[in-house]
């Protein structure tokens, strides 16, 4: 009964979520409204841990199996996909590299900043 | 096959998670980064229909059951973020800077590359959301009047490639920091990515998760200036 409890919280916010996206006319997808919606539930206390818990990471942990539909999903747009192949590929490639490395060192830079300005004080 | 596949409602499903399990025991036989669990079931699943002249949607029918369960797996990455909610406090400098840095070397990148390689408007606008979560980047793209259907195979190729390299990627640049590794592996390759950084560790998946979001919402605004470059 406790999962199948938390399951229905997590359904329930995604259902609230989906009537966010509905009424609100921004390109913001369910899902996030949803995660926006269970962070503040869980930080001001009105939701506890222990009522998500399970079933969430039951969800987290099998989540990278559920991108293997839309992965396969690649068969039917690769007629689409095909002249434009050789531009896609080298900005998919190259974007991967920089935008991984600049938010990377980026934050790594101000996060040792920190680090070190508390040695020192 | 193709009958057969129709009629069952566990067949999709069945094949999808199959092909998931044998990627990751190639994966934990040989230690190598290609094979990774998520790519090799997207290899393998599509070799399996074509070899069994089985159409995509007659999949379909029921993978999507699957796809189904990502709106409340995203809900639930609420979970990590509240669990690191105090290291998020302590670090948002370093969260937001590093987050929109991100966004914009993603908008910049595509620019330049598709100015270099002289792509048309169209070209260029369907590419500039391809770093972020599907659902936003898709209403991006369309609102643009990009090609809709390529967005969504770049952003998915994206998180693959994301998913497979981000730690290579992480020891190239030596970021070395939890923090710092997530908030990279979420802004450059949005969920597919993020489910990487879980299984790196909690701080790492937190920060990712985080950062589908941010990255996500600061891409609605920064595509639409961007948008008028070119």
């Amino acid at each position: 009964m406790k999962v199948l409890k938390q399951f229905l919280i997590i359904i329930g916010i995604s259902l609230v979520g989906e009537a966010l996206n509905y009424l609100i006319p921004l390109p913001v997808p369910a899902s996030i409204y949803g995660m926006v919606l269970l962070f503040v539930l869980l930080l001001t206390g009105v939701l506890k841990l222990d009522a998500v818990r399970t079933a969430g990471k039951f969800l987290i942990e099998i989540m990278p199996v559920m991108f293997v539909p839309a992965g396969v999903g690649l068969m039917v747009s690769w007629g689409v996909l095909q002249p434009m192949l050789i531009p896609v590929s080298i900005i998919t490639v190259v974007a991967v590299i920089t935008v991984m490395g600049v938010t990377g060192r980026v934050s790594q830079f101000i996060i040792r900043r920190g680090k070190r300005g508390e040695k020192q004080s | 096959m193709n009958d057969f596949f129709m009629n069952s409602a566990f067949a999709g499903v069945a094949l999808s998670l199959i092909s998931y399990y044998i990627g990751m025991e190639l994966k934990k036989k040989f230690k190598i980064g290609l094979f990774n669990p998520l790519l090799v079931a997207i290899v393998l699943t599509i070799l399996v229909l074509l070899a069994a002249d089985v159409d995509y949607d007659v999949y379909n029918a029921g993978a999507k059951y699957l796809s189904w369960l990502l709106t409340p797996a995203t809900v639930c990455l609420a979970i990590p973020l509240y669990e690191q909610f105090e290291l998020l406090k302590a670090n948002w400098k370093a969260v937001i800077a590093g987050i929109v840095s991100g966004v914009i070397t993603s908008l910049l990148t595509v620019f330049v590359l598709s100015f270099l390689m002289d792509l048309s408007h169209q070209e260029y606008v369907t590419l500039l959301p391809k770093s972020i979560t599907t659902a936003i980047g898709m209403g991006i793209s369309e609102e643009l009047g990009g090609h809709v259907t390529i967005t969504v195979a770049v952003i998915i190729i994206t998180g693959v490639i994301g998913n497979i390299f981000a730690e290579t990627i992480c020891k190239i640049f030596t970021i070395k920091e939890p923090i710092a590794q997530g908030l990279a592996i979420g802004t450059a390759a949005h969920a597919v990515g993020t489910a990487k950084a879980m299984e790196i560790g909690e701080i790492e998946g937190a920060m990712s998760s985080l950062s589908i979001a941010v990255a996500g919402i600061l891409t609605v605004i920064g595509a639409s200036v961007f948008a008028q470059f070119l």
